[in-house]
């Protein structure tokens, strides 16, 4: 197993001395799914920008694939939240899945390759027939599953979402779950989420965000003891929301 | 019938065909930059930098006729008060440390106030009216030659860097994850803008620029569903504006500049009318 992604004592704060993160350490390996959850304003999606190296941390280090952010963001597919982007820019539902084949070398067109992997990662999010449709006419469901479509065309090694479900159409939901176990299979899927019945499905591990950061083992819970043990985890992490509050600053299950 | 067309081929009228003619030259940078200024939702920086411009243009002329430095155009000063006030908001908008739209009020106001103080301390007749409201019908024959060289400087790179481009404007973010460098773009977009203004100021004039960049863009962008179908009707709009206006302006003794953006102001309203019956 090799890391991916590690974070060692990392603090970060958007304003000087505020810190949004603290004593960050976190490792995730090659083939893990897991699943981020936490209050809003917890730091979540700044985790996820530390990843990327969007923003630089005020202390401690941040590895990408053994190397810089920068140099290994190319291998990651990343789903941002749709309401961030322009509602009525001029692009079609293709144009913005074909973005996820851009590469600084790109030689000013696209090639065939390219198209035929937007197509593809269209027809893995079902979305085929909307193709040719204008993005800004879409539902939000339905943008935000364009934009995991986008993720895919990169053919990443790393799948980062943030709050994939958000939105997510209610019919659409049960399929939607489907293609994440199916992509977990392929790479490494982080799911950034304050939807808890995510918790539920098959992760390997669940990421507290808080200001502080702990990762717990979703297997050892049910290696070590019984289901229930298990499930009273989830139901906890479930139902009280004071729970993860709780673990992010105990260090505490 | 057609005595309306012999009327304009007289030869007295050069200078209305010249100024039509440098309409449609503009077209291509117009149409292009606007869209652009639009989609990315810099109008109100591209304001300021048609403010600013009077700043440069107004310290260029005091430059030239009190401290005698002969190269101090009002053309390059204008070059240089709109660049660096684009630059400076655009620059200030990336780092997010200031209110971008503070930021663009100040500079807005203090490029205008300044020109107006260096033109008012400058010797000699200057007509600053031309500056704010336009001069299309005094066009010489370098500012066609400069349009061509302007309609180039956007018209090249936008070939070849169409994609990145979209990617980019689309969510920055992103793209620059792909290994875009989005701030370069962003920068680049920002000079060319600013460019644009300048010439602009001739066709219609500082206070009318605005409108300018920003209407037929608004127009395309009602019926078009890609960036680069904006940029061509936007391109044919601005063409069809600068002409009808000029015309318009002609024919009912109208001054030029408001008579080409009150035409395209009432399409706008038009196609806003249109666009929501066909809605509704």
């Amino acid at each position: 197993m090799t890391p991916i992604i590690e974070l060692e004592n990392v603090d970060f704060g958007y304003v000087p001395g505020e810190l949004t993160l603290e004593q960050v350490n976190l490792t995730v390996n090659s083939g893990e799914s897991g699943c981020i959850v936490g209050p809003n304003g917890g730091g979540k999606s700044t985790l996820l920008k530390l990843f990327l190296g969007l923003v630089q941390p005020t202390r401690g280090k941040v590895r990408l694939f053994g190397g810089s952010p920068e140099a290994g963001r190319r291998r990651v597919g990343y789903m941002p939240q749709y309401h961030l982007l322009d509602r009525v820019f001029p692009i079609t539902v293709f144009e913005v899945v074909l973005t996820g084949r851009m590469t600084s070398w790109l030689p000013f067109w696209y090639s065939g390759a390219d198209r035929r992997a937007a197509h593809r990662a269209l027809e893995e999010i079902g979305m085929v027939r909307l193709a040719d449709r204008p993005f800004s006419s879409l539902s939000g469901g339905q943008r935000q599953r364009v934009l995991i479509a986008r993720a895919l065309a990169c053919e990443p090694e790393l799948l980062l979402l943030d709050e994939p479900t958000a939105n997510i159409d209610p019919g659409a939901e049960e399929q939607f779950y489907g293609l994440l176990d199916e992509l977990r299979k392929r790479m490494t899927v982080l799911t950034v989420s304050h939807d808890l019945g995510f918790v539920n499905r098959e992760v390997d591990s669940v990421i507290c965000v808080n200001r502080r950061v702990v990762k717990h083992r979703a297997a050892d819970f049910s290696a070590e003891t019984a289901d229930a043990v298990y499930h009273h985890h989830v139901g906890l992490i479930q139902h009280d929301h004071s729970c993860f509050c709780h673990c992010g600053d105990k260090h505490h299950v | 019938m057609f005595e309306w067309w012999n009327e304009l081929c007289a030869p007295e009228l050069g200078f209305l065909r010249y100024a039509m003619l440098l309409g449609v030259l503009a077209a291509p940078a117009l149409g292009v930059v606007g869209t652009m200024v639009v989609t990315r939702r810099i109008s109100s920086l591209a304001g300021a930098s048609a403010h600013a411009a009077l700043g440069g243009v107004g310290l260029a002329l005091y430059l030239q006729r009190v401290c005698l430095w002969k190269f101090c155009t009002p053309e390059l000063g204008a070059v240089f008060g709109a660049l660096v006030a684009a630059l400076v908001v655009g620059i200030v908008s990336l780092s997010a440390r200031e209110r971008e739209d503070t930021v663009i009020g100040v500079v807005w106001a203090l490029g205008m106030a300044l020109g107006l103080l260096f033109l008012d301390r400058t010797p000699g007749y200057v007509d600053w009216q031309g500056y704010l409201f336009g001069n299309i019908l005094l066009v010489s024959r370098t500012e066609l030659y400069l349009t061509i060289a302007l309609d180039a400087a956007v018209l090249l790179p936008l070939v070849f860097f169409y994609n990145r481009l979209l990617a980019v404007s689309f969510d920055s973010t992103f793209a620059q994850l792909r290994g875009v460098r989005a701030t370069a773009i962003y920068l680049t977009l920002l000079a060319l803008t600013a460019l644009t203004i300048v010439l602009l100021m001739n066709v219609v004039g500082i206070i009318l620029v605005i409108a300018m960049l920003t209407l037929p863009a608004a127009i395309a962008g009602f019926f078009a569903r890609h960036l680069w179908s904006t940029m061509l009707m936007s391109c044919v709009l601005s063409a069809v504006f600068v002409v009808a206006g000029l015309l318009l302006s002609y024919f009912c003794q109208l001054p030029s500049g408001p008579a080409i953006v009150v035409l395209a102001g009432a399409v706008y309203l038009l196609a806003l009318i249109l666009r929501r019956k066909r809605r509704a």
